[in-house]
C-alpha cells in the first residue's frame, strides 16, 4: 500500500496556488511513479477538484500516466515533421524490436512505449526519447541499437 | 446600449451587444447546423458545423461562439463554408456507427437530422470505431461511449449545470474521449442518475435503462393486476413525443392511451403528491414547533436525494422523512389498495410513468419496501411511455379524453404543481397557512415562488410566526444552498430542491429537446391544469381523507411512518477514498 499520506504533503506545498494541479500531479508522479486511481482519488479528496477533472488532465498530457510503467520511457514523435522524414518506419522496428505497441510494456518491464508530441527538435527528425535523453536523426537500425545498449545496460545492472 | 447592426446573407438584422452569429442568425430565420452548441450552456465550438464566412476575415469562425459586431457581413452559404461543413460532418459520421435502425434516438438524433439535411448520401472517411464498452451498471442511465460525437454537452451538463461532474473529457487530440475516471460504472462513481446529460445528448450515447420489455411481460400475465400512476409534469409534455407543440396539456388523452396499452387502474401520482403535502406539511409545523433540526429540505426529487447523500451526508437530518409521491404510491397501492379490492398484493404490479430517470433507481432502493414488497415494480420515462403508445398504433393526439380511477387517481392542483419548481413550496403552503391560521387562503396563487430563477426566496405570515422558504433547482443552485446552511448563513424554514432545472417538466425522462423556452411552456400548462381544477388544496383532496380515515389515522401516525417514510443514508463520493 502507498502511503498516500505524502499526496497531502505534496498538496500542502502548493496550497497557496490558484491552479496547482499540474505541479501537484508532477510531483506525485515523480514521488509514486504513476497516477493510480487511490493516488488521483487521494488528491481529488485533497483539493477538492472533481476526479474527473484530474484524471482529465492526468490522460491529457503525455508525460503524465495512470499506468504503471517499465524502466525505460522510450517516446516516439509522431508529429509531422516527424512523420515526413520517416517516424513511421523507426517506430514499426521499435514495436517489432520490443515486441509491444504503443502505450505497453514490454514484460521484462523494462520499456513502455509511447508517443509524444512535436519535442521541437524538428530540425533533426525523426525524433525519439528515452527517458530525459533525445536521439535524432534516426533511422529503424539507430532506433533498435541504441535500446539494445539500453538493454545491455538493464541487465548488467540486475 | 446601442444595438448592433449586421448583414447575414445579405439580410440585415439589428442585435444587442454580445448576440452570438447564431443567435442573429435565428431572428432572421437562419438556422445554422449546430451539434456541440446547446442552449442550455455556453458553447465550447468543438464540431464547427456552424462556421461562417465574415467579410475581411481570412479563417471561417464558429457561429456559436463568435460575437456580432457593427458592420459585419457574414455569409453562411460561401462554397468555402459548404465545404468546411460538410468535411466536419463527415469526420463525425466516419467515427460514428450508423445504426439508426436500432438505435434509441432514431428519428430524435440531431446528427441524423443534419446529415439528412447536408444530403450525405455517402461518407468519403473509413468508418474507425470509438472504443469503448456500453456501461449498464447504473439503474438509470446507459452509456455507449461507441456512439459518442464528442461535443461535450453532457460533460458541460453534469459539471456546470449539476455541479456533480460525474464524467469529463479525457485524453487528448484525436484520441480524446468522454468517459468517468478510470472507466468506472456509473454506478460506482458519485452519479446522481438524473439524467440531464440524457437531455442534451444530440446522439443516442445516453440514454435510460428501458423497462418497456419487462412492463409488456406483466402486462401480458393473466394473474397479475397492473395499475399505473402518471406523474404531473408527464401531461404536459407527453405530446411533444407525438409532434404536438410544447406545452399541450393531455392529461385525460394520455388517461385513454394508457388504458388501451392494457393496464387495469390508471391513477394519477398526483394523489400521493396531495398526501406528500399532508405529511411533510405536518412535519415541517412539528419541527418548527419542536424545535427540530430546520430548514427542513423536500425529498421528492431523488436526483436530490443522491446529491445530498453524496456530497452533503452531514445535512441529511434536515431532509424530509418523507418517501416521494412516487413510492408513497407504491406503498399505499400494495396496503390500502390491495386490502379495499381484496387483491393479493402480491399479484399487484406498479408501473410509474415519470418525467425522470432517477426515478428508476430509486424504485430499486432498498429502503423502499417497508410493505414487505417492492413498492414500484416498473419505471418509465415520458419517453418510453409514449414508445410503448406507438408500439401499439396509439396515436395519442386523436384520442378521446377519459378520467382517472378513484380513489388513487383523485387529485388537486396542489398536487399537480408539484411538476413546476417552486410547485411543492406553493403546494405545502397553501396547506399549512390554512392548518395553522384556521383561516382561508384567499389568493391560492403564491407566484413568489414561481418562476425561472435559479433561487428564490419568500416569506410568509403564519399567525405572527414567519415562515422562510427557499427554493432551487437545478444541483448546482442546490449546492450554493447547501454551501449557505453549512456556513450556517441560511435562516429557512423549508427549502424545495428540484435536481433538474425547471423542476420535474425539465426532467431526464422528458421528451427531447428541452430548453428554457420549451420548460416555460411546460410550466404554463401545468398552472393552466392547476387553474382548471374546481380542488386546489391538498388538505380538501377527498380521497386523501378518506384514506386517512379508512386507514393512515392522522399526519405521521405510526402507520404513516411505516408505510410513507424513510431515512437515507450518506455514500462516499469516490469509490477509492482512504479514511
Ligand atoms: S515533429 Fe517531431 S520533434 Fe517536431
Ligand atoms: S455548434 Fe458551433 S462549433 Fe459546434
Amino acid at each position: 500500500m502507498q502511503d498516500l499520506k505524502k499526496v497531502d504533503d505534496i498538496a500542502k506545498k502548493y496550497a497557496e496556488m490558484n491552479t496547482p494541479l499540474i505541479y501537484i500531479l508532477k510531483d506525485v508522479q515523480k514521488e509514486f511513479g504513476y497516477l493510480s486511481q487511490p493516488i488521483l482519488t487521494q488528491v481529488a479528496q485533497v483539493t477538492d477538484i472533481p476526479l474527473s477533472e484530474i484524471y482529465g488532465v492526468a490522460t491529457f498530457y503525455s508525460l503524465f500516466t495512470t499506468k504503471p510503467k517499465g524502466k525505460h520511457i522510450v517516446r516516439c514523435c509522431n508529429n509531422a515533421p516527424c512523420f515526413v522524414n520517416g517516424s513511421k518506419e523507426v517506430l514499426e522496428k521499435i514495436k517489432e524490436y520490443l515486441g509491444i505497441d504503443t502505450g505497453e510494456t514490454t514484460e521484462d518491464a523494462l520499456f513502455t512505449l509511447e508517443f509524444t508530441s512535436c519535442l521541437g527538435l524538428c530540425a533533426v527528425a525523426p525524433v525519439m526519447m528515452v527517458d530525459d535523453e533525445v536521439y535524432g536523426n534516426l533511422t529503424p537500425e539507430k532506433a533498435v541499437a541504441i535500446l539494445k545498449d539500453y538493454k545491455m545496460k538493464g541487465s548488467s545492472n540486475a | 446600449m446601442a444595438n448592433i447592426n449586421l448583414t447575414i446573407d445579405g439580410i440585415p438584422v439589428s442585435v444587442p451587444q454580445g448576440t452570438t452569429v447564431l443567435e442573429a442568425a435565428e431572428k432572421v430565420n437562419i438556422k445554422i447546423p449546430r451539434l456541440c452548441y446547446h442552449p442550455d450552456l455556453p458553447p465550447v465550438s468543438a464540431c464547427r458545423l456552424c462556421v461562417v464566412d465574415i467579410k475581411g476575415d481570412r479563417l471561417l469562425r464558429t457561429a456559436c461562439s463568435w460575437k456580432c459586431q457593427d458592420g459585419m457581413e457574414v455569409s453562411t452559404r460561401t462554397p468555402h463554408v459548404r465545404d468546411a461543413r460538410k468535411m466536419a460532418l463527415e469526420l463525425l459520421l466516419s467515427r460514428h456507427p450508423m445504426l439508426c435502425t436500432e438505435c434509441v434516438r432514431n428519428g430524435s438524433c440531431e446528427l441524423q437530422e443534419i446529415a439528412n439535411q447536408f444530403g450525405i448520401r455517402e461518407i468519403s472517411f473509413k468508418y474507425n470505431e470509438r472504443k469503448g464498452d456500453k456501461d449498464y451498471s447504473s439503474a438509470a442511465v446507459v452509456r455507449d461511449p461507441s456512439k459518442c460525437i464528442l461535443c461535450r454537452r453532457c460533460v458541460q451538463t453534469c459539471e456546470l449545470v449539476q455541479s456533480v461532474s460525474a464524467i469529463g473529457m479525457e485524453g487528448r487530440g484525436y484520441d480524446v474521449w468522454v468517459d468517468t475516471p478510470f472507466n468506472e460504472g456509473l454506478n460506482d462513481i458519485a452519479c446522481v442518475a438524473c439524467g440531464q446529460c440524457i437531455d442534451r445528448c444530440p446522439v443516442g450515447a445516453l440514454y435510460e435503462n428501458s423497462h418497456i420489455n419487462q412492463v409488456w411481460v406483466a402486462l401480458d400475465d393473466p394473474k397479475k393486476h397492473v395499475i399505473v400512476q402518471t406523474a404531473p409534469a408527464v401531461r404536459v409534455a407527453i405530446g411533444e413525443e407525438f409532434g404536438m407543440p410544447p406545452g399541450g396539456l393531455v392529461t385525460n388523452q394520455m388517461v385513454a392511451a394508457l388504458r388501451r396499452i392494457g393496464f387495469d387502474k390508471v391513477f394519477d401520482t398526483d394523489f400521493t403528491a396531495d398526501l406528500t403535502i399532508m405529511e411533510e406539511g405536518h412535519e415541517l409545523l412539528g419541527r418548527i414547533k419542536e424545535g427540530g433540526t430546520l430548514p427542513l429540505l423536500t425529498s421528492c426529487s431523488p436526483g436530490w436525494v443522491n446529491f445530498i447523500e453524496h456530497f452533503y451526508p452531514s445535512l441529511l437530518p434536515h431532509v424530509s422523512s418523507c418517501k416521494s409521491p412516487q413510492q408513497m404510491f407504491g406503498a399505499l397501492a400494495k396496503t390500502y389498495y390491495a386490502e379495499k379490492e381484496g387483491i393479493n398484493p402480491e399479484d399487484i404490479y406498479v408501473v410509474s410513468i415519470m418525467p425522470c430517470t432517477a426515478k428508476k433507481q430509486e424504485a430499486g432502493r432498498s429502503e423502499m419496501s417497508s410493505s414487505g414488497y417492492q413498492d414500484v415494480d416498473a419505471v418509465l420515462t415520458t419517453r418510453e411511455a409514449a414508445v410503448m403508445m406507438k408500439q401499439v398504433g396509439i396515436e395519442l393526439p386523436q384520442l378521446d379524453d377519459d378520467e382517472y380511477d378513484e380513489p388513487l387517481g383523485i387529485s388537486t392542483g396542489a398536487g399537480v404543481i408539484f411538476g413546476a419548481t417552486g410547485g411543492v413550496m406553493e403546494a405545502a403552503l397553501r396547506t399549512v397557512y390554512e392548518v395553522v391560521t384556521e383561516k382561508k387562503l384567499e389568493n391560492v396563487d403564491i407566484k413568489v415562488v414561481r418562476g425561472i430563477q435559479g433561487i428564490r426566496e419568500a416569506e410568509i405570515d403564519l399567525n405572527g410566526t414567519k415562515v422562510k422558504a427557499a427554493v432551487a433547482h437545478g444541483l448546482a443552485n442546490a449546492r450554493e444552498l447547501m454551501d449557505k446552511i453549512v456556513k450556517g448563513e441560511a435562516d429557512y424554514h423549508f427549502i424545495e430542491i428540484m435536481a433538474c432545472p425547471g423542476g420535474c417538466l425539465g426532467g431526464g425522462g422528458q421528451p427531447i429537446p428541452t430548453s428554457e423556452e420549451i420548460r416555460k411552456k411546460r410550466a404554463e400548462a401545468i398552472y393552466k391544469a392547476d387553474k382548471g381544477l374546481s380542488m386546489r388544496k391538498s388538505h380538501e383532496n377527498p380521497a386523501v381523507l378518506q384514506l386517512y380515515k379508512e386507514f393512515l389515522g392522522e399526519p405521521n401516525s405510526h402507520k404513516a411512518h411505516e408505510l410513507l417514510h424513510t431515512h437515507y443514508k450518506g455514500k462516499e463520493i469516490y469509490k477509492h477514498k482512504v479514511a
